[in-house]
């Protein structure tokens, strides 16, 4: 999060929305522990990551459909068994949940 | 989280206060969210007063140990089971930004390895040091963060200036050429808790060496020895549970009674 710091307050400048995605729980092994974050913005910048670089697409698809229909926050999900998690590659095993907010 | 909140965040980041960020992730409010410090009035908050006080208390718990987690709750902050057995859960995400406290060991003994591990129990950084090659192994301690073959002083070179009211100096080394200096060094130190095992005959004896070398009995005060509660304990394990039960009880000013005999306040 403090990593993210400066990017974010670069875009709150330039009133660009933008949604935070924190990993809050890892079930399995996980490339990331839990408060991993990474940020995007409306025109799809994107600071910071949640895995490997596994299920960054997928996030940056999620954050930018909450923001076009104003969704405030979610928890997502992304597992090996998931036909979605496996189809953005989240091949370690394991299942990691995700809380995606707007930072309003 | 919003903009307001999100500022006083980024401020005590920067400033590297402990901080935690607490979310509701799931449940009635989801999306709620409070900032947390010690000493200073929580900011936010989870939509219900009591699920907000309950959950920044427990956040202060997490924040001392530097740990991450997330908790659940009734949507009135209710935790125990019967309370719950009938109400939607309301998840809660804290994230704690502070590193985690560290308990430095002296000397690699059997009850170093049950400390370390209740140490660990309790989310420590754990060091364990001594000057003896064979003894101070990973193999031996595999649960400690790291391992130092070093006397007193080279370890307090290293972590001296670091250790502060969270954190613990153990001394467990029973061999006053380790322990004197040892106890020297860590009273050089701002750490919060100092124990040092040995019988109360040895502990006399032991005082009469620092007495020696010149350290006052103003000082002596922050040593906790013989170490830990008064819970019986023979086994490595049990006292080691002494000894985390006399940290804990250390850092919140409690006597450390059994709950059944006292009254007030819990936490």
């Amino acid at each position: 999060m403090r990593d993210l710091l400066n990017d974010i307050d670069r875009w709150r400048e330039a009133n660009k929305r933008c949604v935070i995605g924190r990993v809050v729980g890892i079930d399995g092994s996980g490339p990331r522990d839990p408060g991993a974050a990474m940020a995007v913005n409306e025109d799809g910048e994107v600071v910071g990551s949640v895995s490997g670089g596994c299920v960054e697409g997928a996030v940056v698809a999620e954050a930018l459909e909450m923001l076009r229909e104003r969704s405030a926050a979610k928890v997502v999900t992304f597992g090996y068994s998931d036909d979605e998690a496996f189809a953005v590659g989240l091949t370690c095993g394991g299942t990691i949940h995700l809380f995606l907010q707007e930072l309003t | 989280m919003n903009a307001s909140l999100y500022a006083e965040l980024a401020q005590r980041l920067r400033a590297h206060t402990p901080t935690a960020l607490v979310v509701v992730i799931d449940g009635p409010h989801a999306g709620a969210t409070m900032v947390v410090s010690p000493n200073q009035p929580v900011l936010g908050n989870l939509g219900d007063d009591e699920l907000t006080r309950v959950a920044a208390r427990d956040t202060l718990g997490e924040l001392e140990a530097g740990r991450t987690s997330t908790r659940h709750y009734g949507p009135r902050g209710q935790t125990t089971p019967e309370d719950l057995a009938d109400s939607p859960t309301v998840r809660v995400f804290i994230e704690s930004f502070a590193p985690p406290p560290h308990m430095v060991i002296f000397g690699a003994v059997d009850f170093t390895s049950a400390l370390a591990r209740a140490a660990k129990l309790l989310g420590y950084r754990v060091s364990v040091c001594d000057a003896r090659t064979v003894f101070a192994t990973a193999r031996r301690f595999p649960m400690a963060d790291d391992i130092m073959v070093a006397w007193p002083d080279e370890v307090f070179a290293r972590y001296g200036a670091q250790l502060g009211a969270r954190d613990a100096v153990c001394i467990l080394t029973h061999d006053p050429k380790f322990d004197v200096p040892a106890i020297q060094g860590a009273l050089a130190t701002n750490v919060g808790y100092i124990g040092v095992m040995g019988s109360r005959k040895t502990h006399a004896k032991r005082l009469e060496r620092l007495a020696e070398i010149g350290l006052q009995a103003t000082d002596l005060v922050r040593v906790m020895s013989p170490i830990g509660l008064d819970i019986g304990a023979r086994t490595p394990e049990e006292t080691a549970i002494s000894i985390c039960g006399e940290i804990i009880a250390r850092r919140t000013g409690r006597a450390a009674q059994s709950l059944s005999a006292t009254t007030g306040a819990i936490h």
